[in-house]
């Protein structure tokens, strides 16, 4: 499952850097929020994935799955829907702005 | 602490007192409140004098500043450092007792700065020659540079000012950065900063046998000669000029360009003895020695002449070093050290004087151009007096000083050329002939200095101001200078026990022991070194008769050095070709940055992987995995592919909507429930963030993706994505061979027990980890700031944030 799972993030990783080199502001976007779920799931698989039950100590389970690396994702998911929502604004901003959202025409002039 | 580390430290206490005290006496010269510190500073120093029974016993005092690496406050004073510190604390009373009278107190001078900054460089300077161990001398030199530029661009509203300065904090921390990495190699050999253990350690081995003996003596020579002034670094020192003429007097020919001089005779018992070093130090100084010369004949400025003969003198204290190295296989080399030795204590008041007379001729006339002034022996009959001495002593005439040091010159230069080692026998018959020929120019530019200046014709109209004699408290210091330029030149034995003796056993320590071994005359019988001197004398005033001729060359219309030319070109070249670098590399483009950083990335993962061969590879203890997660995953991997081909805007929303909540659905699997339910609910938000974005703004709705298809793209995102998993395949792998036990079964042991909650991930969350969370929610608030600040802010046209 862990070797399915690693493959899987390989892929999320390459489809997310190739949306980061495009032209297109939304597709930075994605880009971005389809990293951050493979890292979520990379943090996950490496933790050891269906060891034991979930971390609720009502289970009274032998063992149970890694409390922490969960700890930890959830957080990351909270901020990363924070940044998420900030980039869509910004860029739906600076579409309203400049009337476009290829990054091509959006940087500024050659010699600064 | 000792008191000699106050002694260093008193002039920077002394710096940050100026300000207070300039605001404080408005109406007080500030410099009469500084003179006392340099004063009592050269009388204490004084009492380390080996005179009347009085023994000078070197010793490292240390104060550990950073002893882990070997950093420490160490000072070391010896013969060669007490010489030097003298010299910094005597001249540079005598020069800011000079200041007081040059710069006036005027409403726009800024006062407190120029003695913020002599201070400043006064401790630095007795950091560098006081130290014992190499990164503090680095600092405090590196500090001396400093002081020079700001000195240097005091009158910073002038272009040329400003232009000097960096010009000489360009070349002179250019060569402190080589010093530094030649301090750091002879760190590696020898694995001390002191100077006296490299100096015992070096005795200890064969020289020839480490590689990086050279390397560091290449590069701690560098930092010497940029200092120094040496061909082909000496451009920076005219250029310098701008300075006021106390600071030129003071840093820039009695202490400053002599520090590179102090750190070669400091180093000749390391590195003396080395072919190479005999013949650097003695081609580079004999070089500079007669460029020099010739420079200073063709120059129209006195300070110019000055400069260039500033120049010329250093070269030749350093040839002198140089051929002195030699003492190591032969001593009868020794007597180019106390050459050079007693020529840096005259040079110092020779050419002191001589910065204070033509600072007094340009103050009491207005210009220093030799063309516009003449006849000013009546006008100004004080002055005539000293720089005939200061002229006299510098072109090597008896009875000064400079006579005995210029005999001792030719003497050592002759002995060294007629040796039978470092094959001298090929080259070594150019040492006297390079060193007679500067010698004549030498004199003629002092027959310039000289005629041009108080013979002639007076000629007020060119003048901006009515010649007059200076006031009495200009004069005093270069009298001061002059009368020991006359006291040393009638007594030169008293300088020979006191001063020469100590140095030199610092410099050769072999020496050490021999007592009352220096005798300093002036007749030594008709021999070649007076021939050499008569013919000087007779060669040099042909010439200067004949000078007329000489001015039409070509060679004299160019007043400039031809090497500025190189410096000036370079300079611009640099900044062009940086200009173009950041150009080529700063394209505004969001996406080469991003492929900059993915590169870097891959490059160094791929490296460490490679490097640590941390490749591993382990496809056991894999869990089973069931058909309906076979069916999930692939799912999520077939999405995930298709993104990039989807044309429509909704369709990839939705497509990402379809991974987000696929992957809650393998957060259930793999017994995160916490984690599941988080990514629903945010997933499904961002959904609808996402089409309230873009589905409900009409103008944005038509518009179609024109994915280009791009090659190098695909292949660094194939290898960003190959890069990952070979990183979570190793880390995978390295779990279980490794065996870690996870930390977190303390939270597992401590969720009841402490925090009263049986959900172990909120307990982490809102107790264990609790502040981190309320920092969370503050990011989250500020983006929610940010957001609402984003669609409601409106702007008017040309304004911006």
């Amino acid at each position: 499952m862990e070797i399915l799972m690693i493959l899987t993030v390989g892929v999320l990783v390459s489809v997310s850097t190739y949306l980061l080199l495009t032209k297109s502001l939304l597709r930075v976007v994605l880009g971005l929020l389809l990293l951050s779920h493979a890292a979520h799931l990379l943090f996950l698989t490496l933790a050891g994935l269906k060891e034991g039950a979930p971390p609720l100590l009502g289970e009274e389970a032998a063992s149970y799955a890694d409390p922490l690396p969960q700890a930890l994702i959830l957080t990351a998911i909270v901020i990363g829907f924070g940044v998420t929502a900030f980039l869509l604004v910004l860029s739906y901003r600076t579409y309203k702005e400049h009337k476009t959202d290829d990054l091509d025409q959006l940087r500024g002039s050659a010699d600064e | 602490m000792t008191t000699l580390h106050y002694l260093v430290l008193a002039p920077f206490i002394m710096a940050l007192l100026v300000p207070f005290i300039y605001k404080g006496f408005r109406h007080i010269h500030t410099g009469w409140f500084v003179l006392a510190l340099p004063l009592i500073l050269f009388i204490y120093l004084l009492s380390y004098l080996p005179i009347g029974g009085n023994t000078l016993n070197p010793e490292v005092m240390v104060v550990p500043w950073v002893p882990t690496l070997g950093i420490n406050f160490a000072i070391y004073l010896d013969g060669l450092s007490l010489l030097f510190a003298l010299l910094i604390t005597g001249i540079g009373t005598l020069v800011v007792l000079y200041s007081i009278f040059y710069i006036a107190n005027k409403k726009d001078e800024p006062l407190n700065n120029f003695y913020v900054y002599l201070m400043m460089f006064m401790g630095a300077m007795l950091g560098v020659v006081l130290s014992d161990n190499l990164m503090v001398i680095y600092v405090f030199w590196e500090l001396t540079s400093l002081a020079s530029a700001l000195l240097i661009a005091y009158w910073f509203h002038k272009e040329k000012s400003r232009y000097g300065a960096q010009k000489s904090m360009l070349i002179t921390v250019t060569g402190g950065f080589a010093m530094l990495a030649g301090f750091c190699l002879l760190y590696i050999i020898t694995g001390s900063f002191s100077i006296q253990e490299i100096i015992a350690y070096f005795g200890q081995i064969d020289l020839t046998s480490e590689v990086l003996v050279i390397p560091a003596m290449l590069l701690i020579l560098l930092g010497a000669f940029t200092k120094s002034a040496q061909f082909p670094f000496h451009i920076w020192l005219p250029d310098a000029m701008e300075a006021p003429t106390p600071v030129s007097a003071y840093l820039h020919s009695a202490t400053m360009v002599k520090a590179g001089i102090y750190l070669v005779a400091r180093f000749t018992p390391v590195f003396g003895g080395l072919p190479e070093w005999f013949w650097i130090i003695t081609s580079f100084g004999l070089l500079t020695l007669i460029w020099g010369s010739i420079s200073a004949v063709r120059q129209t400025d006195l300070k110019g002449i000055l400069a260039f003969s500033t120049i010329s003198q250093l070269g030749l204290i350093m040839a002198l070093f140089g051929l002195g190295s030699a003492s190591f296989i032969d001593n009868i080399a020794e007597v180019a050290i106390i050459a050079a030795i007693f020529h840096l204590i005259n040079h110092a008041t020779f050419k002191g004087s001589l910065f204070m007379v033509v600072g007094i001729v340009d103050h009491e006339t207005g210009t220093r151009d030799i063309r516009k002034l003449g006849g000013l022996m009546s006008i100004m009959p004080i002055t005539f007096t000293i720089s005939i001495i200061g002229i006299a002593s510098m072109a090597g005439l008896p009875p000064f000083n400079g006579f005995l040091s210029k005999e001792m010159f030719f003497t050592g230069v002759l002995d060294v050329a007629s040796l039978n080692i470092f094959n001298i026998q090929t080259w070594g018959f150019l040492f006297p002939i390079v060193a007679w020929i500067a010698s004549v120019f030498t004199f003629v530019y002092c027959m310039i200095m000289f005629f041009r200046t108080f013979t002639g014709k007076y000629q007020p109209e060119k003048l901006e101001k009515e010649a007059h004699e200076a006031p009495i408290g200009l004069l005093i210091s270069p009298i001061v200078l002059a009368s020991l330029v006359v006291i040393f030149g009638l007594f030169p034995n008293l300088l020979s026990y006191s001063m020469i003796e100590p140095a030199l056993h610092a410099v050769l320590p072999y020496t050490v022991g021999l007592d009352n071994y220096i005798n300093i005359y002036h007749w030594h019988g008709l021999n070649t070194e007076l021939f050499m001197t008569i013919g000087v004398v007779l060669f040099g005033s042909l010439v200067f008769i004949n000078l007329k001729r000489w001015q039409e060359s070509t060679f004299f219309l160019h007043e400039r050095d031809p090497l500025n030319r190189l410096y000036d070109g370079g300079l611009d070249g640099l900044v062009a070709g940086s200009q173009r670098v950041t150009n080529v590399q700063l394209t505004g483009l969001l996406r080469d940055y991003f492929v900059y950083m993915m590169v870097f990335m891959l490059i160094l993962l791929g490296w460490t992987f490679f490097r640590y061969d941390a490749m591993q590879f382990n496809f056991t203890n894999v869990s089973e995995i069931s058909p309906y997660l076979w069916i999930i995953t692939l799912v999520l991997m077939a999405t995930t592919i298709s993104i990039p081909f989807i044309q429509h805007r909704v369709t990839s929303i939705i497509a990402v909507g379809v991974i987000g909540f696929l992957i809650a659905l393998l957060f259930v699997v793999f017994r995160a429930p916490d984690l599941a339910l988080t990514q629903l609910l945010v997933e499904t938000v961002m959904v609808v963030l996402f089409l309230l974005c873009f589905y409900h703004l009409p103008e944005l709705r038509k518009e179609k993706f024109k994915p280009k298809f791009r090659f190098t793209n695909l292949v660094i995102s194939i290898g960003m994505g190959a890069i990952v998993t070979l990183l979570g395949f190793s880390a995978h792998a390295a779990r279980h061979s490794l065996n870690f036990s996870p930390i977190s079964q303390y939270f597992v042991e401590n969720s009841k027990p402490l925090a009263g909650g049986y959900n172990m991930v909120n307990v982490i969350l809102v107790d264990f980890r609790g502040l981190d969370t309320l920092l969370e929610v503050l990011v989250l608030g500020v983006a929610a700031l940010g957001i609402v600040a984003l669609i409601k802010l409106k702007m008017k046209e040309g304004q911006d944030v």
